[in-house]
């Protein structure tokens, strides 16, 4: 079959790692989301400490907080399942053990962030 | 299988590796750079548990303060901050870096050692300042 793409084209973005700098740039990218909603969550929670039940609840239900401490959480997850990915193909060298540890890695981000975002998300829509 | 004389591994000269070296300060803060980050790996199980004890009930919510407010929780915590803090202030170190700067010597192991002093003055202001609001 012909193809219409040029060689270049082929290989743009592509080292032999088959992705680039896309890895580097997206731990960079969250790495500079993560700053400023780090410190504004550190202050939230700073400010409830020691707070009850409901306080808690009612401040994690206001849209400013719910919305910061829910892509906090997102990013977050994305940046540290990137940075695990990097460890685990620095020590783990066994091809069985390492796709395994590559996919418990994501699936565990993706678990510790499913179950965090639904639980602001209820109290958020007052359940 | 033997070896031959020419093939047999014996005792030969090595160059220095990593535990003859005197840690440099950079050395120091890339290792605890990525110690941090994996303890903050799992110190997202804690949010996330708190936060799943927050939508469940006040008996789940007042029992994951609890755990976290005991000594060992605190002491957990006050960790979890100082590795957030250090992780963050490296990941600063990074980006400086990541535009070609600051890679000289000198400037590499001021900024490695600046890292952690930084990281340990946040993680006081931050436990001194939840203190002071009388938590």
């Amino acid at each position: 079959m012909s193809d219409m793409r040029t060689p270049l084209n082929k290989v743009r973005g592509l080292g032999s790692a088959k992705d680039g700098t896309g890895h580097f740039w997206r731990i960079r990218l969250t790495s500079i989301a993560l700053i400023p909603l780090s410190l504004f969550l550190l202050g939230w929670i700073l400010s409830v400490g020691g707070a009850s039940y409901g306080e808690v609840r009612a401040a994690l239900a206001q849209p400013l907080i719910a919305l910061a401490a829910s892509l906090f959480i997102l990013i977050s997850l994305d940046h540290m399942r990137l940075g695990m990915q990097i460890i685990i193909e620095d020590y783990i060298h066994g091809e069985g053990a390492k796709v395994t540890l590559l996919m418990l890695n994501i699936f565990f981000a993706v678990a510790v962030g499913a179950a965090s975002v639904f639980s602001i998300l209820k109290i958020a829509f007052g359940g | 299988m033997s070896h031959s004389p020419a093939t047999r591994p014996h005792a030969r000269p090595l160059s220095p590796h990593l535990t003859v070296y005197r840690w440099p300060a950079t050395m120091l803060m890339s290792i605890l750079h990525r110690i941090t980050g994996g303890a903050l790996y799992f110190g997202t199980l804690l949010v996330a548990w708190w936060l799943i004890a927050a939508a469940t009930s006040e008996n789940a919510f007042n029992l994951a303060n609890q755990v976290l407010g005991s000594w060992v929780g605190l002491i957990v915590l006050v960790g979890y901050t100082w590795a957030m803090m250090l992780h963050m202030l490296g990941g600063v170190r990074h980006l400086i870096w990541d535009t070609g700067t600051g890679l000289e010597k000198d400037t590499s192991t001021q900024l490695a050692w600046a890292t952690l002093a930084g990281s340990i003055v946040l993680t006081v202001l931050i436990w001194a300042g939840y203190l002071w609001l009388g938590a």
